[in-house]
């Protein structure tokens, strides 16, 4: 046992924080496609309209001046959440998706060359997949897979082999969207450092559930977005080393990215605001911080406990229905609240469309991983995935739903 | 609402138990159906003579509203005229739209099973996919 700060929080209901989810019976939870935001997220993007809103990085007059100070408060709280070294060092981007593909189009497209070898993992969500195969074809660079087992893991040899002299880029999640467990993040970037690579870890679900640092893992570059974080939508953040970041060329152009510019050229800005091309979204950026600030409150054991807590309950409960299969590990403590299953004789749609009537929200599908699922050998399934937020009355709804579902469809118990 | 009803003795029986659900090996048209965004995923396979739906089979697999539905379909285009079936196709997206009448609705026979779809717009897609692949399929003859 260890000792937990603010242990007295962990019967707090916290859907008393965030306004949809006090006002509706619906047990969320699909929390790995957006998390719900709270009060004080709403508010701050609301405040920073109703006292602060002008152009930032532009204006001389008093309210332009408070925008951006604003806007770079955001940037450097961001900053501290991840560890990185210098603020300079955070780009606020739209989402996961935009920050990839800014390192796909400047740092792939610049610098990889045929021969070199891409490397990500067949868990790859498509948003950390279908970049590079774009750099891919256009640089004639080979792309290069690396299988997981059923369970979600990597052999160690599995890794040593597939990292080569020629590994330019290695792209991966730091946890799968699909089966929940943590990727060997800190074994792919030693190896790929150790043959002169660069790696991106793509953040998307671990900065949610776990701190993320980027100076221990010695990422290269790292993306998330804001809204699995409890943030607003359309608000993402690319994190890059900055000697990469200054040498690499601006993915959009326009305004707010120069310096100056001439009839034949201009001259970029420095860092951040070299790829912060057009006007940014301060608000989003300003409510991302606030997340930021709500969770770092509730803290990460907190968080933690509860949702590591939920999903073994979930898990167990799962686990006891009749005909229920879940993807990946055997073992609950790998999920982090995510758990996919299918259930014998029932199309994920129809799981899904049924526990929906009951008031409760999973995804269905391919999660966007579909050459994970077709790697397992699954079509689709649906998934389950927590929050900190979420209760075991959640979880009982959800457990009660799944085990009507075959006799609804025809199926006997 | 009426999601718990919705999963009715038609549509569950049609999807446990399809009647049409087989390689069809002397097709002259063959078409995927793919909704990419749920993975339903059909082959189509019709035998045409004459401008007469003589056969017709569906291979791939789906959701049980997916696979209801061009199973129904099949059991309602076998036998009938290339227009015919494309007369009850546009009645099915009647339906679907919410748009039809009750008369046409019964014409639609089984298919009617589907009528309350019109208020699930999420699975739409997954209703008219046979449909609307038997549609493209014909309208190329």
């Amino acid at each position: 046992m260890r000792h937990v700060e603010g242990e007295n929080l962990r019967m707090k209901n916290y859907k008393e924080d965030f306004p949809l989810l006090k006002n509706t019976d619906l047990a969320y939870l699909d929390n790995a496609a957006t998390a719900q935001r709270p009060a004080v997220v709403l508010d701050a993007v609301q405040d920073f309209y109703l006292r602060s809103n002008a152009n930032p990085l532009r204006g001389l007059y008093d309210l332009a001046v408070d925008a951006t100070e604003r806007y770079e408060a955001a940037r450097e709280r961001v900053r501290g959440f991840i560890n990185a070294e210098k603020t300079e060092e955070i780009i606020f981007t739209r989402n996961t998706t935009e920050s990839i593909n800014l390192v796909a189009y400047s740092y792939g497209l610049t610098n990889l060359k045929p021969g070199d070898e891409i490397l990500i993992t067949i868990a790859e969500h498509h948003s950390n997949m279908l970049p590079w195969q774009m750099v891919a074809r256009q640089t004639g660079a080979t792309l290069k897979y690396l299988d997981c087992e059923p369970d979600g893991s990597y052999p160690s040899e599995r890794i040593a082999q597939a990292v080569t002299p020629n590994t330019k880029l290695a792209a991966i999640g730091h946890v799968s969207n699909v089966l929940g467990c943590v990727n060997p993040v800190e074994e792919v970037i030693e190896q790929v450092h150790a043959n002169g690579g660069v790696v991106l870890v793509d953040a998307a679900q671990s900065a949610p559930h776990m701190p993320v640092d980027v100076r221990a893992l010695d990422a290269d570059f790292l993306a998330f977005s804001g809204h699995k974080l409890f943030g607003p939508m359309g608000i993402g953040v690319l994190y890059g080393k900055e000697h990469l970041l200054n040498e690499m060329p601006p993915f959009l152009s326009g305004g707010e990215m120069i310096s100056y510019v001439r009839r034949d050229g201009a001259v970029y800005a420095e860092l951040p605001h070299k790829f912060e091309a057009g006007t940014v979204n301060a608000a989003d950026a300003v409510g991302l911080s606030a997340a930021i600030d709500y969770m770092e409150e509730i803290g990460w054991p907190v968080i933690q406990k509860r949702e590591e807590a939920l999903t073994k309950y979930a898990f167990e409960g799962m686990t006891a229905v009749p005909g229920v299969h879940i993807l990946g590990s055997a073992d609950y403590r790998q999920h982090h609240g995510i758990i996919s299953f299918t259930l014998d004789g029932v199309h994920p749609h129809d799981i899904a469309a049924i526990l929906a009537d009951d008031k409760i929200a999973v995804r269905a599908g391919h999660h966007c991983a579909q050459p994970l699922l077709a790697h397992l050998g699954v079509r689709s399934s649906a998934r389950v995935s927590l929050a900190f937020y979420n209760t075991e009355e959640d979880v009982d709804r959800l457990l009660g739903s799944l085990k009507t579902i075959r006799r609804k469809m025809g199926l006997g118990e | 609402m009426a999601n718990n009803t919705f999963y009715n003795e038609i549509l569950t029986d049609h999807n446990l138990h399809p009647y049409h659900k087989e390689r069809l090996s002397d097709a002259n048209l063959v078409l995927e159906g793919i909704n990419p965004s749920c993975g339903d995923d059909i082959i189509l396979q019709l035998k045409v003579e004459d401008g007469v739906i003589v056969d017709g089979t569906f291979e791939g697999d789906g959701c049980a509203i997916s696979q209801a539905s061009v199973d129904i379909m099949l059991d309602m285009v076998v036998g009938r005229t290339k227009e015919e079936a494309l007369r009850i196709a546009e009645l099915f997206h009647k339906m679907i739209e919410g748009s039809a009448g009750e008369e046409e609705i019964e014409e639609l026979e089984e298919a009617g099973a589907l009528r309350d779809i019109s208020h699930m717009p999420a699975r739409v897609k997954c209703a008219v996919l046979g449909w609307n692949t038997m549609k493209e399929m014909l309208e190329k003859v």
